[in-house]
């Protein structure tokens, strides 16, 4: 146990550095992924069919390792963060937009019809209508999408993309038993922290 | 004559892939004022004909004219706001609470504050509602016949000259729907206002319309006052329907 300490004391500042990376690279996945999803989203609602495509397209990406996805896209964006977003971003469409499009094709159709027939514009509809009665799947969608971030995020840092994953891997490299139990740890803690955050929140809307 | 406030010119409609017609070239005038209720068993066409006033469903054949106005050239959405309508499943949003549902249409025309709430309480005076106990519920605390009552004062909200109704009070118990039949006749007369609901219920349809109209496979069978249909019914259908409701009527006898 003294030696966990130790190891704390001398490293702490480092395990806080790949905790603010980690959070980093959560946060500009999610603000990527939510900005993608959104304008999906606009034109899912559109045209369904485009919707049906989308979500396929997106589960089929989805279904690929994410390991094999890096490997697949270093030869163009090199190692780094930068690849590493693609990935997450490209993982999250398919957790965001199935939560998203099936939230509000799920608004009962009656409500949209007397919607339109008062005369609502199509955007009326959509952002007074469908929105505000679909929250509850945006929800879950976004915490999804966090959670899955937060986990894959490790891995990427396989690609030199910092954060968490790379005091674990360092800790495997080396048989460094302190350095895996900080990383893993850590990134479970920020996992289910954020997840408790979400549950509460849920509560209220 | 004046101008009739709906005009149907030959209209038809079919859906995709049924090759059959819904509404199989129509044509009919109704004058201002008028209660008319469109009568038929499910399937026959009665909702896609009024479907087709407020261009929920484009007609296509045919013009539909309201006030003289062919709909197809005037913008949809202002074309709505125009007219009342009220669904079977109340269509109330359930997120709103009951002020907000019934100022929906103010709010989409920038009425001020002040209008809006004055009309909402006139409105849900008008539907025997009493508004201090209802605006600031939600849809889901009412039962179903307040609902329905929400549902129209929503509709009557910027005094359209044309309602329309489809099934409105097919989903409430027989006591209530009683109870909202009177109120929608002591709204009806009111106001000069012409109305067009849809019912399967033939005592409905004879009870509250000035006409009916008597729908079969997408065709008018008979269009004419409630007397007039059932002194002389136009066809065999009409015929049957009416034997129909003078059979139920018999079971009541046995009783008495």
């Amino acid at each position: 146990m003294s030696g966990m300490t130790a190891y704390l004391a001398k490293h702490y500042d480092d395990l806080l550095e790949a905790l603010a990376e980690h959070i980093e690279l959560v946060a500009v996945t999610l603000f990527f992924s939510l900005l993608i999803a959104a304008v999906l989203t606009v034109l899912a609602v559109y045209s369904r069919k485009a919707g049906e495509y989308m979500i396929h397209i997106f589960s089929v990406l989805y279904s690929v390792p994410s390991l094999a996805l890096f490997a697949l896209l270093i030869p163009v964006t090199g190692l780094g963060t930068t690849t590493a977003e693609i990935v997450l971003v490209a993982y999250n469409q398919y957790l965001l937009l199935r939560n998203f499009i099936s939230g509000l094709y799920q608004v009962d159709p009656a409500v949209v019809e007397a919607a339109e027939g008062m005369g609502m514009r199509r955007f009326q509809v959509l952002w007074k209508v469908r929105l505000p009665l679909a929250k509850k799947a945006f929800f879950t969608g976004i915490q999804l999408a966090v959670i899955s971030t937060i986990g894959i995020a490790t891995i990427a840092a396989m690609i030199n993309a910092g954060g968490l994953g790379k005091v674990l891997f360092d800790g495997l490299r080396t048989m460094n038993i302190y350095k895996i139990i900080a990383g893993s740890v850590l990134s479970a803690g920020l996992a289910l922290m954020i997840n408790g955050a979400f549950k509460a929140i849920e509560k209220r809307i | 004559m004046s101008v009739p406030a709906i005009e149907f010119k030959d209209v038809s409609k079919t859906f995709d892939g049924s090759g059959y017609y819904a509404v199989d070239h129509v044509s009919f005038s109704i004058e201002e004022g008028g209660f008319i209720t469109i009568l038929g068993s499910s399937g026959c066409g009665k909702t896609t004909l009024l479907k087709m006033v407020n261009r929920l469903y484009e007609p296509d054949e045919g013009k539909i004219l309201l006030f003289g106005e062919d709909t197809s050239e005037v913008d949809v959405v202002k074309l709505r706001r125009r007219i009342g309508y009220v669904i079977q499943q109340t269509g109330l949003f359930p997120h709103m609470t009951i002020a907000d549902n019934v100022a929906t249409v103010p709010k989409l025309l920038k009425w001020d504050k002040q209008r809006i709430e004055a009309r909402v309480n006139e409105l849900l005076k008008m539907v025997g509602l009493e508004p201090e106990e209802f605006k600031k519920r939600y849809p889901s605390q009412l039962s179903g016949g307040q609902q329905q009552r929400v549902g129209l004062a929503r509709a009557l909200a910027v005094e359209p000259k044309i309602m329309l109704m489809d099934e409105p009070f097919g989903a409430v118990d027989a006591i209530t729907r009683i109870g909202l039949q009177e109120e929608l006749l002591r709204i009806h007369s009111g106001l000069k206002r012409t109305f067009l609901l849809v019912t399967h219920d033939i005592h409905e349809a004879f009870k509250l319309g000035t006409k009916v109209m008597i729908m079969n496979q997408g065709k008018i069978c008979q269009f004419d006052t409630p007397a007039n249909i059932i002194h002389d019914p136009a066809d065999e259908f009409t015929a049957a329907l009416i034997r129909s409701a003078r059979e139920q009527e018999k079971l009541w006898e046995g009783y008495v």
